[in-house]
């Protein structure tokens, strides 16, 4: 293990990274889920994780928000700095955490609301009452997710009567509203019809201008295509990671390549 | 093929069996109480007095009735409603397993306790006691009968808020958490306003048990049929009125047809509680 742990140390040169993960590792009770991740994830780039499933990418992303705080038992120990502050530090504000590092799921879960409360809930239990203010960020936040042509005639119409692609769209939107810096996406695409997939992923590769994206993805054609750098995880360890280039033609482990060609997962 | 006809049939019954005690019991309510409308007719139904066995002047108002079956109902209602839907909120929401398994078991209990015995407590220990806090001549009255219903209709209301507010999907929850909202936002924001069908419809059953309830308001409320909208006086409600008269009244006379004109009426008042539970559930229950 000394050896992937010493070459995944040396591929991090990343410069300014906006996330740097150092000796992470996650226990559900006595489980242990994670082992000693050192990851640095690079600002305003796509970073996909792959790897087959119950190999840790989906802890390790809901750690970078501490989503992993309301499972009952988890327990973690190690660093992530995000912007050079320690999230897990006792005094660390979760709040303005998730703030800054939104969340988009697996299943859109728009809530039983209109499209316009939706999208406004971040803003609202942030405190904002403007109602002007409002409708500019929802607007803009829609316009981001390049959903706004589709919605605007019927925004106090139920988010629920929307198709699946247009409610994760909904989803990134809400994610949008509070400004984050960081946006996580648990495989985002996985429940959608390949045309929706596909708008997922042209949104994606929109939104990386302006934002760092974590990316969970079981499908490799997937992070191919939408990622900068890639890493790979398998049963609780981070393997190798690189860019996405590099990794998916020359990976420089056999337990990569046997995974990013078929042979297992 | 005859076999499963049979079963066919003998299911079908089964589920019939309902439908068709509701039709009969409208059915022998009207056959009973019917006559009652042509004469003495209907027009003595609005009377403000109810006092069938008096010698000159026997008069079936029933406003009386239905003002004490409401005030009790809707003082008991509102008694319910804040510990009912908090307690289900603590329940589901933050109660930890432990405080979990010792809570459940004796709301069971609450909601399985005789209303004999109920009224029984409140007679000997609650009528005392409002009486003294208020200072009157007796305890017995509408706001000691309303908190005693109110106890029985917490559990329903408890029990039915909860399983309401826990089939909340969780990626709701989490898609709020994720937004950075606090548990108490969650909880406020997009919980309780998924769960609210669900709520309502378990307030309006709370509050059929409370109105149907007789055994309760029969020894506790003071049973004086009088319109008022106070608390401490004593009332008379719909129940209470069937239960105490129905022994005793001459079968077939006025005073027997106007008992059972009391009892369509409350049985319209549940449907209509019935209903509105319904269109409210139609209105907001669909969520997925």
């Amino acid at each position: 293990m000394n050896d992937t742990k010493q070459l995944s140390t040396k591929q991090q040169s990343v410069l300014e990274p906006q996330v740097s993960v150092k000796d992470l590792s996650v226990f559900y009770g006595e489980m242990q889920a994670l082992y000693d991740i050192i990851l640095d994830i690079p600002t305003k780039r796509v970073t996909a994780l792959i790897g087959p499933s119950g190999c840790g990418k989906s802890t390790f992303l809901r750690c970078l928000n501490r989503m992993n705080d309301i499972i009952e038992g988890a327990h973690v120990t190690g660093e992530i700095l995000i912007d050079g502050e320690d999230i897990y530090h006792p005094n660390a504000d979760v709040v303005a955490l998730r703030r800054k590092v939104g969340m988009v799921f697996q299943k859109s879960n728009p809530f039983p609301k209109s499209i316009f409360d939706n999208i406004a809930y971040g803003p609202r239990i942030h405190g904002q009452k403007n109602q002007g203010i409002l409708s500019e960020t929802v607007e803009r936040s829609l316009q981001r997710a390049g959903l706004w042509n589709e919605v605007k005639d019927r925004l106090q119409k139920s988010a629920l009567e929307l198709s699946g692609g247009q409610q994760q769209r909904l989803c990134i939107a809400r994610a949008l509203a509070v400004d984050p810096k960081v946006l996580l996406m648990d495989e985002p695409a996985s429940a959608l019809d390949p045309r929706s997939t596909a708008h997922i992923e042209d949104l994606i590769d929109k939104l990386r201008k302006d934002f760092t994206i974590v990316i969970v993805t079981h499908n490799m054609q997937q992070a191919a295509r939408v990622s900068s750098r890639t890493a790979f995880f398998y049963e609780g360890r981070l393997i190798e990671v690189g860019r996405t280039k590099e990794l998916f033609t020359n990976p420089s482990i056999k337990q990569t390549e046997d995974y990013i060609t078929g042979r297992f997962g | 093929m005859w076999k499963e006809k049979a079963i066919k049939f003998g299911l079908m019954s089964s589920a019939s069996v309902s439908v068709i005690s509701v039709a009969l019991i409208f059915l022998f309510l009207f056959k009973e109480g019917g006559d009652f409308l042509s004469s003495p007719g209907i027009g003595s139904l609005f009377d403000t007095r109810w006092t069938p066995v008096s010698f000159v002047n026997e008069r079936f108002g029933l406003y009386p009735l239905i003002a004490g079956s409401l005030l009790v109902t809707f003082l008991a209602t509102a008694i319910a409603i804040p510990f009912g839907v908090l307690g289900a909120v603590y329940i589901a929401e933050i109660a930890k397993p432990r405080e979990r398994e010792i809570l459940k078991p004796f709301i069971e209990i609450l909601a399985g306790i005789p209303s004999v015995v109920i009224g029984f407590f409140g007679l000997i220990i609650l009528a005392p006691f409002v009486k003294n806090v208020f200072g009157l001549y007796s305890g017995l009255n509408a706001l000691s009968g309303a908190l005693l219903l109110a106890l029985m209709a917490i559990p329903t209301i408890i029990t039915i808020s909860e399983d309401a507010i826990k089939s909340c999907p969780k990626s709701y929850r989490q898609a709020s958490l994720a937004m950075g909202a606090s548990r108490l936002q969650t909880l406020w924001r997009v919980v309780m306003p998924a769960s609210l069908s669900g709520i309502i419809a378990a307030i309006a059953l709370g509050m059929g048990r409370v109105i149907g309830e007789t055994m309760v308001v029969l020894m506790i409320t003071g049973n004086a049929p009088q319109i008022t909208a106070s608390p401490l006086e004593s009332v008379r409600t719909m129940t209470a009125t069937i239960a105490a008269e129905m022994g005793e009244v001459a079968f077939g006379s006025e005073h027997y047809q106007a008992l059972f004109i009391v009892g369509i009426v409350l049985l319209l008042f549940t449907f209509a509680l019935n209903i509105f539970s319904r269109l409210f559930y139609r209105r907001y229950g669909n969520r997925s």
